[in-house]
């Protein structure tokens, strides 16, 4: 007999309001039990509601505004809905990509945490069919002068490099920053790119009369259990009740899975009716998920599902978020051959249940039904919330109060490159195997990473990016601009953007304000996508971003993907050699809201958000375009984080190059973070083609040299100084903050 | 020549392996399961990186059991040629057909770049087209390529030439910068750098390929 059954029966769940500590409202209790069952659920039936109806799962809080995205674009053969996007790149094949979270148990187990959010967003790519070829991370985390920070940033990155690693696919990129908004809930934001043939896709369907579900990989154990709706709740600082929460990984496994499932699809394509993998809310939602799309009926026997412990009861088989585990629904009579190439990978798969007619999602365990309720419920069913949308004082009354002089721009910018968010990131990413597959042309260190496809002349440019003190100043513009400086990266490498994938991290939706910041960074998002033609394919929201009632920074991160027809037109951000001229493109401003500068120098972020005119933006993105497609540049760098002071360092610091020359903007305007700049180094001579192309929008600023000295005329001052100090300091930044 | 890799479960540098011997190469390359017990038909084993069995227990000790590995020992006597790269490298000494061992890196973290190395004896036949103290390039990517062997070893290591490539700048702590060593017969060879990855332009160098042609090169004489 199950010994939860016996514990709480449905009266006394609805008596002891049991639902409440799983995370559901009465409201929703009510929905249950009153317009959807007709009768009082029982604990497991409860339990399913409560993670499937949680925000990680349901999204009942954000797809209200989640639909304002703008999905559409004649690239788009998948969007948002499925385990990952997917985008015709042409030659019948096609790119899937999706970012996803693994905040909250990063923080309470970072290596684990970390390493089962590569495993989690690995299982999306190629549960759609398509073989994984790169991941990316985007990471922030409070201050380093705290040494809890210092052992999450060594944990998280050993865990993605531990599970990376083992599994074969290069990690490529990605990004790090450093805010006191971070302290007590880092993000851990995980992107992965799959490739495939348009023919393979796949959905994670379950459909079909008397089909066979099939369950592969890792044995169910105890832990994890419920993490949906420990992800969509607030944290508190004594977290250590949630330790049980957080899951384990076994990159090996999932190597296995991800070639015997890629097999399947190959060579037993027209068998396997869909496939997903196992992830928050683990066989529940998997398999309600699959079952939903068609409106089936499913009938699983729990006493079938391969187990790790002993006497685990329904609940808890069905809300485990084990790692390592797929879920596939195959058509009756073809069983064996999907089960005889698990075997040859040594992996367990048994057929747990059966696809049937009848619309009700139905357990048995011990020949007893443990639930029993339409499919759809699970899934479609649950209500969604709008919520108050409050404007922050910040915003409605900025303090604009922020000034500052630059005395030695030398001196100012040393200081700069040293700052964690700002210095060289290598001591972080050497530790990622970046080139397995031998397909990684250009890794982690330009402004987006490039990776070919083997066979064509095509390659991939992909970035993550979001700047959230941008975003925090001013939601809509901060938005805008974290996809416009995301598709800078992928234009200053020689590519297209041609798509987008999010995680957008914020703080509790029930705060009015934090659902401002969302609601106002979508529409941002958004409308920059809609204008480059690069539509949302996918994403991933994380609310409830808060510790002890202090909430992180709006953090809505963009990967973004951008197509290189050409190889030949792969750029990197570093000046190639002595003699080169070097343009500044776009206009410069006073703008120093929110920037590094600012926050070096006062450790606040204040003020209203620059100007940004994204047709500004799309004009000088075009111009770049075109040069580098016309082969009239030697390198290409935007223009982000610290400004031209820390771009010009960037460009040079590779090949030790020196620097001289004049520019027409003040000491202070070296540091500012005006929007929609690049960097651009030529071979004299291209001059005259490249100018006549150019025309007003690329100023010439100097010229690299052998002497390893800086020297830029400034309008009030110099730039000078020694070129290799400017290196050290941007390589040593973020190591002597480790130490 | 006939090409064969050692395809474990795990093994995560296999297909590069493939396409570096069949495209660039452009020599007859066959994927073999590690159940595989005869690999007579053979010139080359390719045994590749990765984390054979998850590399539970200890670095390519579980590979070293794997049935394809008795073949290997079976033709390596027959003077057959047996290449083990990273993960490779370490089923190679776990199975003794190597010396010593590779501990975790000096710096216990994993290490993934292009690394420079001196090629140290170029009369090999992994090696005879390069010039002796050639600064050559290649990826690394371990967190165990921290090679060590007794000091006797090392004495007969150094004084047989079994030294192929040497690391500048010593990357992992491996005794007297060793990347990659032959045995004593000079048929097998072991090293952590991934000629594999470094077989075309558009990958960052070729100096990988130019070790896989030198066991092309028949004309040369190989002096141990």
């Amino acid at each position: 007999m199950i010994e939860e059954k016996m514990k709480y029966s449905p009266e006394d769940i609805k008596t002891k309001k049991l639902y409440l500590d799983m995370g559901l409202t009465q409201e929703e209790y009510d929905i249950i039990s009153k317009k959807l069952l007709n009768r009082l659920p029982n604990y497991t039936e409860i339990g399913l509601y409560s993670g499937m109806w949680s925000e990680h799962c349901s999204y009942k809080n954000s797809k209200p505004v989640l639909k304002k995205f703008w999905t559409d674009g004649s690239r788009v053969i998948q969007g948002p809905g499925e385990g990952a996007g997917v985008l015709d790149i042409g030659d019948d094949q096609a790119i899937v990509f999706k970012a996803e979270s693994h905040n909250h148990p990063s923080f309470v187990e970072p290596y684990e945490g970390a390493a089962t959010g590569v495993g989690g967003i690995i299982r999306d790519i190629f549960s759609m069919g398509a073989k994984p070829i790169a991941s990316l991370d985007s990471l922030r985390f409070g201050s380093l002068t705290n040494t809890k920070n210092k052992y999450l940033l060594n944990k998280v990155v050993a865990g993605i490099a531990g599970y990376g690693n083992c599994i074969g696919i290069p990690t490529v990129g990605g990004e790090i920053e450093f805010d006191d908004s971070y302290n007590g809930n880092p993000l851990v934001n995980v992107m992965c790119i799959g490739l495939m043939n348009q023919a393979d896709i796949k959905q994670g369907k379950a459909t079909g009369n008397n089909n066979s579900i099939i369950y592969v990989g890792a044995k169910t154990g105890r832990d994890g259990i419920n993490g949906a709706s420990f992800a969509s709740s607030q944290f508190s600082e004594n977290e250590d009740n949630d330790r049980s929460a957080v899951q384990v990984g076994d990159p090996f496994m999932e190597k296995l899975l991800v070639d015997a499932c890629l097999e399947i699809n190959r060579d037993f394509s027209d068998d396997l009716v869909g496939i997903q993998d196992m992830g928050a809310a683990g066989l529940v939602s998997s398999s309600a998920e699959m079952a939903a799309k068609d409106n089936s009926g499913i009938k699983i026997n729990l006493d079938l599902v391969p187990q790790r412990e002993l006497g685990m009861s329904p609940y808890e088989i069905m809300l485990s978020e084990s790692q390592e585990r797929m879920l596939l629904c195959v058509k009756d009579g073809a069983e064996q051959n999907i089960l005889d190439v698990f075997k040859k990978y040594n992996l367990e798969a048994v057929i747990i249940g059966k696809v049937n007619e009848n619309s009700q999602y139905c357990l048995t365990m011990n020949d007893q039904v443990v639930c029993d309720i339409p499919t759809r419920s699970l899934v479609d069913d649950v209500p969604t919330y709008t919520h108050e949308l409050v404007k922050p004082e910040r915003l409605i009354n900025p303090d604009t109060s922020f000034d500052f002089e630059v005395e030695n721009p030398y001196e100012t910018l040393n200081n700069l490159l040293s700052q964690p968010t700002i210095s060289s990131k290598k001591s972080v990413y050497q530790q990622y195997d970046s080139r397995v597959q031998t397909n990684t042309v250009v890794d982690s260190g330009s402004d987006a990473a490039v990776v070919r496809i083997r066979g064509t002349k095509k390659a991939l440019a992909m970035t993550t990016d979001c700047n959230s003190n941008y975003v925090y100043l001013d939601p809509y513009q901060g938005g805008q601009i974290a996809v416009a400086e995301a598709a800078r990266n992928i234009i200053a490498s020689g590519g297209t953007p041609i798509g987008i994938t999010n995680c957008l991290n914020f703080g509790n939706p029930d705060n009015s304000e934090s659902y401002f910041e969302l609601e106002e960074s979508v529409k941002g998002i958004s409308d920059v996508c809609q204008k480059i033609d690069a539509p949302v394919i996918g994403g991933n929201v994380s609310l409830y971003n808060e510790t002890d009632d202090h909430s992180i920074k709006p953090t809505p991160m963009i990967g973004m993907v951008g197509l290189i027809e050409d190889n030949k037109n792969i750029i990197t951000q570093d000046a190639k050699g002595s003699d080169e001229l070097v343009y500044l493109i776009g206009d410069t401003f006073d703008d120093y809201s929110g920037s590094e500068i600012q926050k070096m120098l006062v450790n606040k972020i204040t003020g209203e958000l620059n100007h940004f005119d994204v047709n500004q933006e799309i004009n000088n993105q075009e111009l770049v375009k075109d040069v580098i497609k016309k082969s009239l540049v030697k390198s290409v760098h935007d223009l982000s984080e610290g400004g031209l002071g820390v771009a010009l360092t960037e460009l040079l610091q590779k090949n030790e190059l020196g620097f001289k020359g004049q520019v027409d903007l003040t000491k202070k305007q070296l540091f500012s973070e005006t929007q929609s700049r690049f960097l651009i180094s030529i071979d004299s001579a291209k001059q005259s083609e490249f100018e006549a192309i150019m025309k007003n929008s690329a100023n010439l600023i100097g010229k690299t040299n052998d002497i390893e000295l800086v020297d830029l005329e400034l309008s009030d001052g110099k730039l000078l100084g020694n070129m290799m100090d400017l290196k050290k300091s941007w390589e040593e930044g973020l190591t002597c903050l480790m130490k | 020549m006939n090409f064969g890799i050692i395809s474990f479960p795990g093994s995560n540098c296999d297909w590069d392996l493939y396409y570096a011997i069949k495209d660039e190469l452009n020599e007859s390359c066959k994927m073999i399961s590690s159940d595989e017990t005869n690999l007579d038909e053979f010139d080359v084993i390719l045994i590749p990186g990765g984390f054979s069995y998850g590399d539970y227990l200890r670095s390519g000790a579980i590979g070293s059991l794997a049935s394809a590995m008795q073949a290997v020992k079976k033709i390596a006597k027959e003077g057959k040629i047996i290449i083990g790269i990273c993960n490779g490298f370490q089923i190679l000494t776990e199975s003794n057909l190597l010396p010593g061992s590779l501990m975790v890196n000096e710096q216990p973290e994993f290490i993934s770049k292009w690394q420079n190395l001196k090629v140290e004896n170029n009369q090999t036949i992994f090696s005879n087209k390069f010039k002796k103290n050639q600064i050559v390039k290649m990826p690394i990517a371990h967190g165990e390529g921290n090679y060590y062997c007794d000091e006797e070893t090392l004495k007969e290591l150094e004084s047989n030439h079994q030294i192929v490539f040497r690391y500048e700048d010593n990357p992992n702590g491996s005794v007297n910068d060793i990347a990659g060593i032959t045995n004593k017969e000079g048929n097998i060879l072991g090293m952590m750098p991934h000629p594999e990855r470094a077989v075309e332009t558009i990958l960052g160098g070729i100096d990988g390929l130019t070790l896989f042609q030198s066991l092309k090169n028949t004309n040369s004489e190989v002096i141990k």
